[in-house]
């Protein structure tokens, strides 16, 4: 009887937040025994000596990949869910009529929790150029949305601290405010294609449907899934690479390449390889942990992962369509010198 | 006969939408043309950002990301 009483939104939303509850008890669980597990399957189950290198790299591995499963998968869903609540519209309505400075900051902190996709950079560059948001402002939304990206920021939370994650957000967050205003104050408005300035944008709207809590869930496992999927291979194989270093090649090997006191030229190099590289973050990032338990800064280890997300190939090739040559430069020059500097202060830091 | 048109630049998903609405309206009965609108004036001009947008009989009824099966049963139907 009580069931007439409720609307049947509410009667499945009470359902939906029952079973993400209990699949929240089940992670915890989880979480609380991957790294007895591993062990018990290195060194019980396999019989592998303790402290040798095939025994180190198992454990390494039995321990990082579901760890870095269950971390991706928990985050993936919080930010799914918490990203339902934004679209691509709605930040375009609120950024227009924001002034330079205060549109940077919320078109950065936007770019993080908007959903994204680089093959929507045009539609989506017109789209903030043609309602009126300033230039500088539209490119801080650019600059952000990919470079602060959800894998990359579990896997860096997941490997080396809450402290690196936070760096690394709040490094992307300056790099695409200042490189935003930057752009801003150049005027670079003369190399926008002249097409996009005589643009009609169509105010024919979007019909906006309200989602409920079991449509946000239902989204969010659905991303979870798609993730994993995804990311997967890279992980595993990533985390394998990881392994046989983390085992088998002597601390601070590394260090006299990588590390504080290596050559100036270091975190440059890092960025430069890094830069072609696109959507492997997941698979970089095993790799990147082991470097730095051999001695590599992890300033450079940061500025890596960084370049490896926050500039694409395929997202340059497609706002060529809207930007000129010249645009296109100083854009990926602005993120990568910002990529650079915070390599080297993150380095000076620590 | 329902006029549909996918806008998106040609990407993965937008094939994959096209799909999964040709799929849905034959699964429901309903008659439809699907068009794919690939040029960014086009897509500009129906007030979409985030693609793939889904636009029937001239309404954009979905904008950024794979639509829903069951959105797409309830779009058709109505």
């Amino acid at each position: 009887m009580t069931s007439e009483l409720m609307p049947s939104g509410t009667k499945s939303s009470a359902m939906a937040w029952l079973w993400v509850t209990l699949a929240g008890v089940v992670w915890v669980i989880l979480y609380g025994v991957i790294f007895q597990a591993s062990e018990w399957i290195s060194y019980t189950l396999l019989e592998l000596p303790r402290g040798s290198h095939a025994g180190e790299a198992v454990a390494f591995f039995f321990y990082d990949v579901p760890k870095i499963l269950l971390l991706l998968s928990g985050m993936i869903f919080a930010i799914t869910v918490l990203r339902t609540f934004f679209s691509a519209e709605q930040t375009r309505r609120i950024l227009s009529g924001k002034r330079e400075g205060v549109g940077n900051v919320m078109a950065a902190s936007l770019g993080i929790v908007t959903p994204f996709c680089s093959c929507s950079a045009v539609p989506l560059f017109i789209g903030f150029v043609e309602s009126g948001i300033p230039l500088g402002v539209t490119f801080s939304f650019l600059i952000a949305a990919p470079m602060i990206n959800e894998v990359a920021l579990i896997l860096l939370w997941g490997m080396f601290g809450w402290q690196v994650a936070v760096t690394y957000i709040v490094s992307g967050m300056i790099i695409a405010i200042a490189g935003g205003m930057l752009i801003g104050r150049l005027h670079m408005e003369r190399w926008v294609e002249d097409f996009v300035w005589k643009m009609q944008f169509g105010g024919a709207g979007i019909l906006e449907h309200r989602l409920n809590w079991s449509e946000r869930f239902a989204l969010a496992t659905d991303a979870v899934f798609d993730i994993i999927r995804k990311v997967g291979p890279y992980v595993l194989v990533g985390i394998g690479l990881g392994a046989v270093i983390h085992g088998y090649v002597p601390t601070d090997a590394l260090a006299d390449y990588m590390g504080k006191d290596a050559p100036w030229w270091s975190v440059l190099l890092v960025v430069l390889v890094a830069l072609p590289l696109y959507s492997n973050a997941a698979g970089m990032a095993p790799v990147l942990l082991s470097l730095v338990e051999k001695g590599a800064a992890l300033g450079t280890a940061l500025a890596f992962m960084m370049a490896v997300v926050g500039v694409s190939l395929p997202e340059t090739i497609l706002l060529r369509r809207v930007l000129k040559p010249q645009l296109i430069a100083v854009f990926i020059g602005i993120v990568t010198l910002g990529i650079i500097i915070t390599g080297y202060l993150f380095n000076m830091v620590m | 006969m329902k006029q549909i048109k996918v806008l998106g630049p040609g990407c993965k998903r937008c094939m994959q939408t096209v799909d999964l609405i040709e799929a849905k309206a034959r699964e429901v009965g309903v008659e439809v043309t699907v068009e794919k609108v690939a040029d960014y004036a086009e897509i500009a001009r129906f007030g979409v950002i985030s693609t793939p947008g889904i636009m029937i009989d001239g309404k954009v009824v979905h904008a950024g990301g794979l639509p829903r099966s069951e959105d797409i049963g309830k779009w058709l139907m109505s």
